[in-house]
């Protein structure tokens, strides 16, 4: 019931509600507030592939609501001796209260959510889906746009493996966005994504320059080329390094656009552009506290109060 | 003579008819008719159909098809009606559906899929997303998978 693994698990209005919720728990995230609403309650982290501020926005998320968190590295485990996913997630269903998974394969938080009876928060599958970062994103973007209504969003970069963009793009969609796709070829978005876009009416544009599209857009999304993903260096160094935003390519732009990244930049982003009002990835990596609190909170029944003080 | 005559009737076993034209030799690969030499199987290709134009058509002696074989045979065939044959006369009906959750009928296809590794023990399950065209998904990855592959990681 309260599993997480694709953004169609979750109705638009759940999606606002959540937010409503986050935005309720700031105070709380930040530390100026303590409200133990998760107190007793076990979330187990299960890291399989690394990660820094996911596995660790989900511990702050989880400790500052009073819960505890177990954290599970697949290095040195049971899993280098050959076991099975199914296995060690049966083990995790007796330890802890709901788990956040991680994993190089694609598919693995559905297949957790299917082997197991605790929640499953997808904290993203090899290329797959990484939705509780699409809500962070949302959240970051309502709270700048005060909406998330019919923005023009350009995502910029590895749009073939990068899951953060998958998920956020089925869920910009269903609220109306135009998305235009910059990525070299050998990087564009997979084709069953563009036509599920299509197919609920979004207007989807792809390209390959990216300075074409900066004095229209609301959000500029850049993702980093992963080289991690790419089966050999040859075909990573063709690509390295193709998109640079600077903070001199931003003196057209509309007053209110904003700049995101999911983290860590290579170099992307050029430091330039740090200290505009524009950018926002910063303040998007801490709202990955808040919008956790609120998903942690509803995947174990607990409601958030109407009032937080 | 009418078309299902063009090989003789058989006694017992089962008619695969209305397979689309050029996929017989798919149907029995798909079926494990090519690896049992004990099965005489006749063959019938291209002949016309008022259904579909062309079709191919299979005679299985002494053997009856199962249903999870008919889940498989959906894949390529959507459209075939089988007659099981006692006595030499039709003793059952049916046709081809294609589900709309395949459990446990094909591998996905992708390499990084989390059900590559088959030590994994839940069913292999792909969802059917569209029709006409087919288009078929893994349940666990999303990805959309390539027919002729699928075929090939029949279970």
């Amino acid at each position: 019931m309260g599993d997480l693994v694709t953004m169609d698990d979750l109705t638009n209005d759940e999606i606002l509600s959540v937010l409503g919720d986050a935005n309720r728990l700031l105070p709380v995230a930040k530390g100026t507030l303590h409200l133990p609403l998760l107190e007793g309650k076990v979330l187990a982290n299960m890291f399989f592939e690394n990660s820094t501020r996911t596995r660790m926005s989900f511990e702050a998320a989880m400790k500052r609501l009073g819960g505890s968190v177990l954290n599970f590295s697949s290095v040195g485990t049971s899993v280098a001796k050959g076991e099975t996913l199914f296995d060690t997630m049966q083990m995790i269903d007796g330890y802890a209260d709901i788990a956040a998974i991680r994993h190089p394969r694609q598919g693995a938080a559905q297949y957790s959510a299917d082997s197991v009876e605790i929640p499953i928060l997808n904290a993203g599958d090899g290329a797959g889906n990484h939705p509780t970062q699409t809500m962070l994103d949302l959240f970051t973007i309502n709270n700048s746009h005060g909406s998330l209504d019919g923005l023009n969003v350009i995502l910029v970069g590895d749009l073939r493996y990068g899951r953060t963009v998958h998920s956020l793009s089925h869920a910009l969609v269903r609220f109306g966005a135009s998305l235009t796709m910059v990525s070299p070829t050998s990087l564009r978005m997979p084709k069953e994504i563009v036509s599920d876009l299509r197919s609920h009416g979004a207007e989807v544009n792809e390209a390959e320059s990216l300075q074409d599209q900066i004095p229209d857009a609301d959000v500029i999304y850049m993702t980093r080329i992963q080289k991690e993903r790419f089966p050999d260096e040859d075909e990573y160094a063709k690509v390295a390094g193709i998109y640079k935003l600077r903070a001199s390519d931003l003196s057209g732009v509309k007053k209110a656009m904003i700049v995101m990244h999911p983290l860590p930049r290579v170099d992307e982003i050029d430091p330039s552009l740090d200290s505009t009002d524009h950018a926002k990835y910063f303040e998007q990596a801490f709202n990955g506290v808040p919008t956790r609190m609120a998903l942690l909170c509803r995947s174990l029944g607990v409601e958030v109060p109407k009032k937080v003080s | 003579m009418s078309e299902m005559r063009r090989v003789t009737a058989i006694r017992n076993g089962t008619v695969v008819d209305h397979i689309p034209s050029g996929r017989a030799m798919q149907v029995i690969r798909l079926l494990r008719i090519d690896t049992d030499r004990s099965t005489p199987v006749s063959l019938v290709m291209n002949v016309p159909s008022d259904k579909i134009g062309r079709k191919d058509v299979l005679k299985i002696e002494d053997r009856e098809l199962s249903h999870k074989e008919l889940d498989r045979l959906a894949l390529i065939a959507p459209s075939a009606s089988i007659a099981i044959i006692r006595n030499h006369a039709v003793a059952e009906k049916m046709m081809v559906e294609l589900a709309d959750d395949l459990v446990n009928i094909a591998r996905c296809s992708f390499s990084n899929c989390i059900t590559i590794n088959d030590r994994e023990p839940l069913p292999q399950r792909m969802r059917v997303v569209n029709r006409d065209p087919l288009e078929i998904r893994c349940y666990y990855c999303g990805r959309g998978q390539d027919i002729e592959e699928l075929i090939e990681k029949i279970l």
